[in-house]
């Protein structure tokens, strides 16, 4: 582009330009300041390949990776109240909900899913940081209800992945409620004796620590995830102290035997089709075997938002690899 | 000395001068102030309905939060006969924040567990302000447990601001520990009711009050978050903690609105701590009636029970 055709075509670019070139190929890691090229950092799903460090990843994109040829179907979640206590802060928290609909293009801050994974049916569900924070409200808990039963139903074992600042303040106590209300959630898992394994991802905190993400059976984080209860700023503002260096982060965790492991992102697929599977009395996957993992969903920024690759059926997923690429 | 919150300013005048009439009197019996007095006292009372008949959720958690309101450990004294406190998560320490043990309610033997925020500045500091470490909650799972195996009811007294901030908390586990106390609560196969009684702050409230029966205490309250942290971080600003206190809907008669809690007790006029027997008289029938409510319940029946509870805080059908 050049000063002409910014000056003279403006508005018809504004008509026919919807798909032009991205502007952010590139993006900077949080950490260690390298730019990554957005295919690059995609296809390592969102890990620095400079330094590891894990950057966030969404629900959509983390399936796309996680199930076989990126196949999955999605649970349908109930729909809780609107709104339930007119809740208004500086904002009304149905324009907060619209505006996180439109940045994220999803509905809620989780999304749940069935289909397989190394040939592993699972149900699994995710918690999308970006929208509200990942927050806990009443939308949640019914994801995770609705995970944890069709889990049950399917007889398989739920993988759930959390991320959040905690529970849905513009819920006030009805998200509170949702601590015991996922609890038996993991409840129900627990007595029809199904595998419930929890990802801890960068951040997972309050209320969300204090219910279902810290009740698997199996307990793995992502490195350098920061999982509390409350916040490293609340205690220092409490205590006036200093904290140690990687104070709740995952590693510390591990330290502290909180965690089972601590496993990169990238080598989380193999690991949990592995503890998946000898849980589930299954013999070990064949390597030759699997079908090879979807590559992650090149994100074009500004592009339309890609309707989700679904598959109607049942639990033949593998062969239609190839159609979702 | 009575505690006055700042918006009962204009009462602790017309209270404060019909107390210097009557000591005047006292020092000199020629006069004669009781008429005076008398209306001063019913000039007060009319305030107090006033005030009380009309708080704002602001003012609640005030009330909720004063100083002289009647604490766990005053309850399990009137309430309970042969009170035996039991000690300890046998993991790491006791808390002292929590306290709980075996005990008789009308001669019936159960087992009683609470927040004890203490009462002056050395027992404030040993009970930790009622804020538990991850020990209380593991304590109470214990007893939870140890109650179920033995089929006696739980009655469980919530106070706390909510659980403590500490760098020992987290590094013990104090989410996981919550966590589990809210799953003993829904496992237990006896009967669980649980009262509020003063402040019901968040996870450290949750992991107790997670039962059959919920009752609150009319200027109780109850909130996933204190309406200052609210303010300072919804509306960057702790000095809004009215408004906060207003849109969070934490009273007792919100949550009864909204199902989450079963029944309201009320207080004395002008708050429990007017009259802690006429509040602890009143938990006391309200303790009878939720457990007679679950009397002869089988324990899948009472698990059953609880688990719908909180099943149904979610669906379509809640009316704000």
């Amino acid at each position: 582009m050049n000063w002409i055709t910014n000056y003279v075509r403006p508005r018809i670019n504004s008509i026919f330009s919807r798909r032009e070139t991205p502007e952010n190929l590139w993006s900077k890691c949080d950490e260690c300041g390298t730019m990554l090229f957005h295919r690059e950092l995609s296809a390592n799903l969102n890990v620095c390949t400079s330094c590891g460090h894990h950057m966030a990843i969404r629900p959509r994109d983390r399936f796309t990776a996680l199930f076989d040829g990126g196949i999955f179907t999605e649970v349908k979640v109930p729909e809780p109240t609107d709104d339930p206590l007119r809740f208004r802060d500086q904002k009304k928290y149905p324009e907060r909900l619209r505006a996180a609909q439109k940045s994220t293009g999803e509905k809620e801050a989780m999304l749940v899913a069935e289909g397989e994974m190394g040939r592993m049916p699972i149900v699994a569900a995710a918690q999308d940081f970006s929208f509200m924070g990942g927050s806990m409200g009443m939308y949640v808990g019914n994801a995770i209800i609705a995970a944890a039963e069709r889990a049950v139903e399917l007889k398989r074992p739920l993988v759930l992945f959390s991320a959040a600042g905690g529970a849905r303040m513009q819920e006030g106590i009805l998200s509170l409620m949702q601590m015991p209300r996922t609890t038996v959630a993991v409840q129900m898992l627990k007595e029809a004796g199904q595998p419930y394994i929890v990802v801890l991802t960068h951040p997972t905190t309050g209320g969300v620590t204090a219910s279902y993400a810290m009740l698997g059976d199996i307990q793995i984080a992502e490195p350098g995830a920061l999982i509390c209860f409350a916040g490293p700023r609340v205690i220092q503002q409490t205590l006036g102290e200093k904290l140690p260096e990687g104070f709740q982060r995952a590693e510390y965790l591990l330290d502290h035997g909180m965690l089972d492991r601590v496993t990169p992102r990238t080598q989380l697929r193999d690991e949990l089709i592995r503890i998946t599977r000898m849980l589930m009395g299954q013999p070990p996957a064949v390597a030759g075997d699997l079908p090879a993992p979807a590559e992650p969903p090149v994100e074009e920024p500004k592009s339309e938002e890609q309707p989700a690759p679904e598959k109607a059926e049942d639990g033949t997923a593998s062969e239609e690899a190839d159609q979702t690429k | 000395m009575t505690y006055y919150l700042d918006f009962e300013k204009p009462l602790a005048e017309i209270e404060g001068k019909a107390e210097e009439l009557r000591a005047m009197a006292r020092q000199n019996s020629e006069m004669n102030v009781e008429d005076e007095a008398a209306a001063l006292d019913k000039k007060a009372t009319a305030m107090l309905e006033e005030l009380y008949g009309s708080l704002t959720p602001w003012r609640k958690c005030q009330v909720a939060r004063h100083p002289e309101r009647p604490h766990c450990s005053d309850y399990i004294e009137a309430l309970f006969s042969e009170y035996t406190p039991l000690a300890g998560d046998r993991n790491f320490a006791d808390d002292h924040a929590v306290m709980g043990g075996l005990a008789r309610l009308d001669d019936k033997p159960v087992m009683v567990i609470g927040h004890e925020k203490g009462n002056d500045t050395e027992s404030r500091i040993r009970h930790n302000f009622g804020m538990a470490r991850p020990e209380g909650y593991r304590k109470a799972v214990r007893l939870i447990e140890t109650a179920g195996k033995f089929g006696l009811p739980v009655i469980t007294l919530v106070d706390t601001a909510g659980a403590y901030p500490g760098k020992g908390a987290e590094e013990r586990g104090q989410s996981e520990a919550i966590a589990r106390s809210t799953q003993a609560c829904l496992q237990a196969g006896v009967p669980l009711v649980s009262v509020i009684i003063g402040e019901g702050g968040s996870g450290g409230a949750v992991a107790f009050a997670t039962a059959n029966r919920v009752a609150m205490l009319e200027h109780s309250i109850y909130s996933v978050i204190s309406p200052e942290g609210c303010a300072s971080i919804l509306w960057k600003d702790s000095d809004k903690m009215r408004e906060a206190a207003e849109a969070l809907r934490l009273t007792a008669q919100d949550l009864h609105k909204l199902g989450v809690c079963d029944r309201i007790i009320p207080e004395p006029l002008g708050g429990a701590h007017r009259d802690r027997d006429a509040t602890i008289e009143s938990v006391k029938s309200a303790l009878g009636a939720m457990l007679k409510e679950l009397e002869g319940k089988k324990p899948a029946a009472l698990i059953k029970d609880r688990r719908q509870k909180y099943l149904d805080l979610g669906s379509k059908r809640l009316a704000a």
